[in-house]
């Protein structure tokens, strides 16, 4: 593997070497598991390890549920029920997969937005970053088939809003809602359909995650400076790094346990605390439920697609100059996917050649205040439909586009970048530093 | 600044449900009635059960079902085999396919499903319906008083405010806790109603409250169950972290030394 200068795996005994010359997967697992790693990565580089956990755990329990759920209309309802009374720590299984859901956004959340501040999507890691973004969309779809299957009220409805939105699609939209749907409407051939995706995206997911991996490591990992690790020798490498085993597996790996506390509080003491209660109610197509509201995670761009109304100058006249093909609910659509497309894009948008935000004066307030953004849309998307809603919706949805469209390039050719450290190592050494540390002094 | 931030947005994010988001009805007023099966440690109360199913029995029965609750699961209330069959017997009768017929109710069927005059099935109705909101939708009510199921079942049945009134035919009461304030059910119970053996009172409030308490073991069988399973993986996670936190100190005090900040 290229990359950064290291050791490489040398097979010793007999055994081994007839091994390696047939089949090198000892030397790739030892590659992969000794990576350098800059060593002072924070406690905001754990969360890639957390997410490779949600994925083996939903995996894992979601095969075992699969044991006993039914995919019918009529059935699957009463077979969670099924699950959730009579099967062997069922009521387990299902509440740990309900909530893993949400763990696995709430860590995939924080290791975008972690990338988005310390400047990881930038050149090299271009391919990493879409890739990431690749693994996120293929997320939000498994999560949303998975949530169709309980066939409660908000599986049902909230599967009839979403599908709804490809009907908005000019020409074809609604064919391919019918296609997606299998017929006209939800209905018994959507929920066949969503299970057999459900089970497969997972699948398509890991392996994303090996390709999302594997360009990492040739590239190596970005870290809190955004400074590269040197690769002028070995010697110069290690300087900068740590050898991924033991070091970082066993800093990830105690953060994951933390996590878990919470993660299993959580599950046994407020399991439907992030549900809906509404979906413990099998669905019934006759009867809408009084707000049709998605899981927590897809708010901010369920928010994103309500704000542009009919009423808005910029959907008014993406209508005019089209002669009304893109209309009011075609707007929407295509500004929660731009939402998506635009965090996609940031490594061409931001024209700053200064990777981590701790050296970006002027960009750091512009970050603090998306976070802040996204907050406040993932509040707005669970709020009615109404004022002042919709006008705070708009404002926020603007600036998630104004973020990404208009003040990264811009800062990147006003701003004034503050003095970044030469190597890892210096800054390492500048918040630690050993007794015989040839740096300068503790006091 | 960046780690506060994200640590606070984990939280934030953790503590934000989307059921809460969800505007509750009007002016509802939902009493926070005190359970014993509330908190980390909370149990059932085995006679409040009791008295609970002596209720939907009674009283609850004649118009709803509870068509996913096995009566053998009544077992777990404290009744022996033979306390459960002859339950099941004497007030159930469920069809059989195989008889092409009505037969009496054995302990592997289930509670019969009832919706003859459109009453909903109560199975799982302390989880379908959300007691406490807010504010703001921010879940922070919910995060402290828990869902509130319970309390919202209790409440209604205790909210009735002898108002009524008709709309297009139907009568319609008045009832502090459901959305909207009036309510097409009629209020079930009255003062007496049911002679409980163990001598206990049968106020409305007091039956209000065991039937939601039954309720809450209806849509949620196995809760002590989990929140033991809860309770020993927090202990052991929590000791795990410790070990791991010592052996990350360990492992790292040979390359950071001392820190400078």
């Amino acid at each position: 593997m290229s990359g950064i200068p290291h050791d490489h795996y040398e097979p010793k005994t007999n055994g081994e070497k007839w091994l390696n010359s047939r089949l090198p997967i000892v030397g790739l697992l030892y590659d992969t598991l000794m990576i350098p790693t800059p060593k002072n990565l924070n406690w905001m580089w754990i969360w890639g390890i957390v997410l490779t956990f949600c994925l083996a755990l939903q995996i894992v329990t979601g095969i075992v549920l699969v044991m006993h759920y039914t995919p019918h209309v009529d059935l699957a309802f009463a077979s969670i029920e099924h699950i959730m009374r009579n099967v062997n720590g069922g009521y387990m299984l299902r509440y740990i997969h309900m909530n893993g859901a949400s763990l696995f956004f709430v860590a995939v959340y924080i290791h975008i937005f972690r990338g988005l501040f310390y400047g990881s999507y930038k050149a090299p890691r271009e391919i990493t970053w879409i890739i990431g973004m690749l693994i996120y969309l293929m997320m939000m779809g498994t999560a949303f088939m998975g949530y169709v299957l309980p066939w409660g009220q908000m599986s049902f409805w909230g599967a009839t809003v979403i599908t709804g939105l490809f009907g908005a699609i000019p020409f074809v939209g609604e064919a391919i809602q019918t296609w997606l749907l299998g017929g006209p409407a939800v209905d018994n051939a959507t929920l066949n359909r969503f299970f057999s995706l459900h089970y497969l995206l997972p699948f398509v997911i890991a392996a994303l995650v090996i390709v999302h991996i594997w360009a990492f490591h040739t590239t190596g990992n970005n870290n809190p400076t955004g400074v590269e690790v040197r690769r002028t020798s070995k010697a110069d490498a290690e300087k900068d790094t740590l050898p991924f085993w033991p070091y970082f597996v066993i800093k990830d790996l105690f953060a994951l346990a933390v996590i878990l506390v919470v993660f299993w509080a959580i599950v046994g003491y407020m399991p439907n605390y992030l549900g809906h209660p509404d979906n413990y109610i099998e669905a019934n197509p006759l009867v809408t439920p009084a707000h049709i509201v998605p899981e927590w995670y897809f708010l901010p761009f369920y928010a994103i697609l309500r704000a542009f109304t009919g009423e808005v100058w910029v959907v008014q006249f993406a209508s005019f100059i089209t002669g009304g093909i893109v209309d009011a609910k075609f707007f929407g659509v295509i500004a929660m996917f731009g939402a998506i497309l635009a965090m996609a894009l940031a490594p061409w948008l931001d024209t700053s050649t200064v990777r981590s935000g701790k050296y970006r004066p002027m960009f750091k307030w512009w970050f603090y205040l998306l976070i802040i953004d996204f907050f406040a849309l993932m509040w707005l998307g669970a709020m009615p439909a109404e004022e002042p809603y919709a006008t705070f919706s708009l404002i926020a949805s603007a600036y998630w586009f104004g973020y990404f469209f208009v003040i990264l390039p811009i800062l990147g050719v006003i701003e004034k970048p503050l003095p970044q450290p030469e190597t890892i190592e210096e800054d390492f050494n500048a918040h630690y530093g050993k007794a015989d540390a040839d740096a300068t002094p503790a006091e | 600044m960046f780690k506060k931030l994200a640590i606070g947005a984990a939280f934030a994010l953790a503590l934000t449900p989307a059921a809460s988001f969800a505007a509750g009805g009007g002016e509802q007023h939902i009493e926070d009635f005190h359970f014993s099966f509330e908190g980390p440690f909370g149990t059932w109360d085995q006679n409040q059960l009791q008295r609970g199913l002596q209720i939907y029995t009674e009283v609850c029965a004649a118009c709803h079902g509870l068509r996913y609750v096995p009566l053998r699961d009544l077992e777990a209330l404290g009744y022996s085999d033979e306390e459960v069959i002859a339950y099941s017997a004497d007030n159930f009768e469920v069809f059989d396919p195989e008889l092409d017929d009505f037969r009496p109710a054995i302990p592997t069927d289930h509670f019969p499903e009832n919706n003859g005059v459109g009453a909903p099935d109560l199975s799982l109705m302390a989880k379908a319906r959300a007691g406490f909101h807010g504010p703001y939708g921010l879940g922070i009510n919910q995060f402290f008083k828990g869902m509130g199921g319970a309390e919202y079942i209790a409440s209604l049945l205790d909210g009735y405010t002898g108002e009524e009134k008709e709309e297009a035919g139907t009568i319609l009461y008045e009832n502090k806790a459901f959305p909207g304030g009036w309510i097409s059910m009629a209020p079930p119970l009255s003062e007496d109603q049911v002679e409980f053996t163990d001598g206990h009172p049968a106020t409305v409030e007091a039956m209000s409250e065991d039937i939601a308490a039954f309720l809450m073991w209806t849509a949620e069988p196995k809760m002590m169950e989990r929140k033991y399973s809860g309770f020993v993986g927090v202990l052991f996670l929590s000791l795990l972290s410790v070990l791991l936190y010592l052996v990350n100190k360990r492992l790292w005090a040979g390359v950071k030394g001392k820190k400078r900040d």
